[in-house]
């Protein structure tokens, strides 16, 4: 009988959770499909028809916001921006944190929480500085100028969440490995940075989706079309389609493809992490 | 060559310390490049007045920083955006927290969960702002409401609850804050989900050999695990609450009287709306200092809680 | 992994570091339209082939991000041959200050101020500085207008014929009368993009005007009458009585005016206080909507309603350039009757030169009819001090949500404004 009840509440127990899960996961999905949905629209039923699936479907808005936003160039162009970013922050911000969390050296602790405070601290008056910096480094206009500016947007954040979960790892496997003549690099490279996949699943998605989404840096830093990332094509699309909302759309979810790709690749390594932890324990 | 032992274990630690000291160098490099000498800059530009072009800037010392302690608009800008960060603390992040624990166990279609609760994160800000703001609208069109809410309350019989949302000073700010909780719960749940997979399974096994019930295992064994990641969410939520500001711009444009001014919008004001640029580096410079004043003060918190 | 990130490292290095020669045949043109980015671009090619002199022709969108670029550009003196300020008279003035504008007053002037004559006369004013400014900035004309606009009322034939509205209301009192008849068969009076607060001050101004005149008005900016002086308080008291009688659309305070286009554009609301500009919106989001534009309908009949107008977009020339000659080149042809006929039918703007107009749209017309009733701060010998001028804007607002009476806005933007005199004296 006890096993009976226990059953019967474990039952509403699951069925109220996916109730729960799935009311969440309606209000994240509707956004996206109402996006997906308008850009098959046309522009005369876009305001007029609601119905859930649209009446009339056009296919050909996507091809139109593709050559119409000239998204090529731009695509490549964000494409390296984040694939250089990423990697940047990935193998600078690791390397910090590993020794803030697991060497010693003097100023440790001074280096460390300089970097979280500049987390804080929002510098509104600060790209005039920068600016005037980078045109006498003449790194103005150029994508490695870009490209170091924007590892150090994402360097703080990425190095205070890395130390949380290096700090948080077991140091056995570490010491195995010293044991076995691994030096400090190599411990970082073979040991650490494997066992931390899950928290660098995270880095990779924060700022990939920080630099693809990024603008207002790039307009300030570069002139050239030819070197402008990705939401530049969108904003100049946004300003000649504002009323074409199926246009716009059809863009808006070309944009957002590569990243929730991204997240889709990176949301199994946050899993992958330890439930291969047998080697942990 | 002295062959001092002394000497040479100076000489290791030194060597040893200056390997270590290695392992942060590229980070500190460029970050010493591009934020602490813009920081300088623009902390000593706090202390001018200057309109942001003329080539004359006066040297006023802390006069900016005087004028921003009488500024009532300005502190009521920040309770403002305390409040939004308020309710993203406890709203945002219990959320993430439930949603993270109900994904890290064995439930049906968890793999589809996870893909979708990251989707607001990724979404466009105008896509948002477009969804939401149709969401919201108020006014009618033919005996009908428009907006989906005002519409949804008016079917379900609430018709008395319907409402200017954005443009009644009672629940403008509160909506800013729902929504901007909506957009950001994903993070939580990402990092949250991360923390979750590294505790040990055999804790859990242990525990419940032990006889644990599912909440005895979360309060004896989770939340204790996950306090520095959970310190982490919540720093970085009081980061991204604090700062909310495209979304305000994105519903409310130019935003309602004073009612929906946070530190950001006054910031921005200062420095193109109203033309005192070094106004606005002091507002973002003591802006910063509350939040570091305010995050370590939680740190302090997660240390204390981490000994009890 | 890591031996390719140093590979492109360096090449990005390698092929970011190589400087090129400045170049004495092209121009550089920045501006912050993204709508008219393909003609700019089409004008570009145009221009090269007529002259080969080549245009680049860069474009930084939003303006937050084009003003930041050019706050920091000016700073490292870098800024580009032409482009836009997009501030106060008063920034526009610290520009020249510091030398990073050219004075055009000679070239205007050349064969008998053929190009002067050529472009409305409101729409040059923006640009000029006037004998005795108190900006001290030497009197002249320094910039160049490419197109101009003019904010209006716009009304729904339909739905006025609708509420048994035979005509367009010319005063207050039958405007006021619109709105209870449209009422009366639950059509929404007005709407505007007053989230956008210009928008509101633009409105607020335009009563200010037909209430006490522009001398009043400059004279409480330069602080001789205070806000709470009766004619101001009637200046607040007109969104008392439109917010009484109900003439807003719900959520009017908070409306960004793309979505108070769409409202108008869907036949949501009858009126609406929109700009020239509205034309080749609303022809994509409803090309049936029947519509036309008055002037706000006025409340006295002392001085005239006057609306706000003259230069849509102007543009400089920098001064510190070593191909100035050649951009003055460029925006002299860019203004000439061919290009902007061109601009006026890709973008629908109104064309700067007058010789042009002939060739735009109809309804536009009834935009171009009234711009000799239009003015502009830009145009105005004093300004309100900002932080004054906000703390009026927002008072408003708060008299459209009825948080606030009229006379509770007046004396606290008077007491910001006296705070603001005290410490000019001081100085």
């Amino acid at each position: 009988m006890g096993i009976n009840r226990y059953q019967v509440y474990k039952f509403f127990k699951l069925t109220f959770i996916q109730i729960f899960l799935m009311s969440v996961a309606v209000t994240c999905l509707f956004p996206l499909f109402w996006m997906v949905r308008s850009a098959f629209m046309t522009n005369d039923t876009i305001f007029t028809d609601k119905s859930f699936i649209p009446k009339i479907i056009q296919l050909g808005n996507f091809a139109q916001a593709w050559t119409d936003g000239n998204f090529g160039v731009y695509f490549l162009n964000s494409i390296i921006y984040t694939a250089s970013v990423v990697t940047g922050i990935v193998i600078v911000s690791s390397l910090a944190a590993y020794a803030f969390s697991r060497l010693n050296f003097p100023g440790k602790n001074f280096f460390f929480y300089m970097f979280v405070a500049a987390m804080m601290i929002p510098l509104p008056g600060s790209f005039v500085p920068l600016f005037v910096l980078m045109n006498k480094l003449g790194l103005v206009n150029t994508r490695i100028g870009y490209i170091l500016c924007m590892i150090n947007v994402g360097l703080s954040l990425s190095i205070f969440l890395l130390k949380t979960f290096f700090d948080k790892m077991p140091a056995d496997l570490e010491d195995a490995a010293r044991i076995d003549g691994c030096g400090k690099l190599g411990i970082w490279w073979y040991v650490a940075l494997p066992l931390a996949q899950p928290a660098i699943a995270v880095i990779v998605i924060f700022n990939s989706l920080n630099v693809w989404n990024e603008y207002i840096l790039a307009s300030l830093l570069l002139n050239d079309n030819s070197k402008m990332p990705l939401q530049k094509g969108l904003m100049v699309f946004q300003g000649a389609h504002s009323v074409d909302y199926p246009i716009l759309m059809a863009g808006l979810t070309i944009a957002a493809l590569p990243i929730i790709l991204i997240y889709l690749v990176m949301q199994k390594h946050i899993i992958k992490g330890l439930s291969s932890g047998a080697i942990v324990g | 060559m002295s062959t001092n032992p002394a000497t040479a274990r100076r000489n290791l630690l030194f060597k040893d310390n200056f390997e270590s000291f290695a392992f942060i160098l590229p980070a500190v490099i460029i970050f010493s490049v591009f934020y602490i000498y813009p920081f300088f800059e623009t902390f000593a530009l706090s202390m001018q007045k200057w309109n942001g072009i003329s080539l004359h800037r006066t040297f006023i010392w802390f006069n900016n920083f005087i004028d921003l302690k009488d500024d009532k608009i300005w502190w009521n800008a920040l309770g403002h955006a305390g409040y939004v960060t308020f309710i993203a603390l406890t709203l945002q992040n219990a959320l993430a927290f439930a949603l993270a624990l109900a994904c890290d166990r064995e439930i049906r279609m968890k793999r589809f969960y996870r893909v979708v609760f990251f989707l607001p994160p990724v979404l466009s800000e105008v896509v948002v702002g477009l969804i939401w703001q149709w969401i919201l609208y108020a006014g009618k069109q033919d005996g009908q409401h428009i907006g989906l809410l005002n519409h949804f309350l008016d079917k379900t019989g609430f018709s008395h609850l319907i409402h200017s949302w954005l443009s009644d000073p009672d629940t403008a700010l509160t909506c800013i804050a729902v929504v901007h909780s909506w957009k950001g719960f994903g993070w939580g749940f990402i990092i949250l989900l991360a923390g979750l997979q590294t505790i040990d399974r055999q804790l859990y096994e242990a525990a419940k050999v032990d006889g644990a019930g599912s909440w005895r295992v979360l309060r004896n064994v989770t939340i204790p695990m996950m306090i520095p990641v959970i310190f982490d969410v919540i720093v970085l939520t009081i980061l991204g609450s604090m700062q909310v500001f495209v979304l305000i711009i994105s519903l409310l444009g130019n935003g309602l009287g004073d009612h929906t001014d946070v530190p950001v919008t006054r910031i921005f004001s200062a420095m193109t709306g109203t033309n005192q640029f070094g106004y606005a580096c002091a507002q973002g410079v003591t802006f910063g200092l509350i939040l570091i004043f305010v995050s370590f003060t939680f740190k302090k918190l997660s240390t204390k809680l981490k000994q009890a | 992994m890591k031996r390719l990130f140093c590979v492109v490292l360096g090449i990005f290095l390698l092929t970011g570091c190589a400087k090129k020669p400045e170049e004495q045949n092209t121009i550089t043109f920045w501006h912050w339209m993204t709508d008219r980015q393909k003609a700019f671009e089409e004008l570009a090619k145009k221009y090269e082939e007529q002259t080969g002199i080549k245009v680049k022709v860069d474009l930084y969108a939003p303006s937050d991000a084009y003003t930041q670029r050019i706050i920091a550009s000016a700073q490292a003196k870098v800024l580009p041959d032409i482009y836009g300020i997009l501030d106060k008279k008063e920034i526009f003035a610290s520009f020249i200050d510091s030398g990073f504008v050219a004075d055009l007053t000679a070239e205007f002037a050349k064969d008998n101020s053929e190009w002067e004559k050529a472009i409305f006369p409101k729409a040059i004013d923006v640009n000029r500085f006037t004998e005795g400014n108190i900006y001290k900035v030497k009197p002249g004309i320094y910039g160049v207008p490419i197109d101009v606009t003019n904010i209006q009322m716009l009304y729904n034939k339909k739905l006025l014929e609708k509420a048994g509205i035979k005509k367009a209301p010319k005063t207050f009192d039958e405007f006021l009368a619109a709105i209870e008849a449209l009422k009366r068969v639950g059509i929404t009076g007005m709407v505007s993009g007053w989230g956008e607060l210009w928008m509101l001050d633009c409105f607020a101004s335009n009563y200010a005007f037909n209430i006490m005149g522009e001398d009043k008005i400059m004279a409480t900016y330069r602080g001789e009458v205070p806000y709470t002086d009766p004619d101001w308080i009637k200046v607040f008291n007109v969104f008392k009585t439109l917010r009484e009688k109900g003439a807003f659309i719900d959520g009017i305070v908070t409306k960004l005016n793309k979505y108070s286009e769409q409202d108008f554009a869907l036949e949501r609301a009858a009126f609406s206080f929109n700009g020239s500009w509205c034309v080749n919106v609303y022809k994509d989001m409803n090309p049936n909507l029947q519509y036309g534009a008055m002037l706000p309908p006025a409340i006295e009949s002392t001085f005239p309603l006057k609306i706000w107008g003259g230069a849509g977009s102007s543009f400089v020339v920098n001064n510190n350039s070593s191909r100035k000659d050649k951009a003055i080149a460029f925006l002299k042809w860019v203004t000439a009757k061919e290009q902007q006929a061109y601009l006026a039918q890709e973008t629908k703007n109104l064309p700067s030169n007058r010789q042009a107009l002939s060739s735009i749209p109809e309804i536009l017309s009834d935009f171009a009819g009234v711009m000799d009733q239009t003015t502009h701060p830009t145009i105005w010998s004093h300004n309100e001090n900002p932080l004054v001028a906000e703390r009026y804007i927002k008072g408003i607002q708060s008299i459209i949500i009825g948080e606030k009476t009229p006379e509770q806005v007046a004396k606290e933007v008077q007491e910001i404004k006296e705070k603001e005199l005290k410490k000019l004296r001081k100085e």
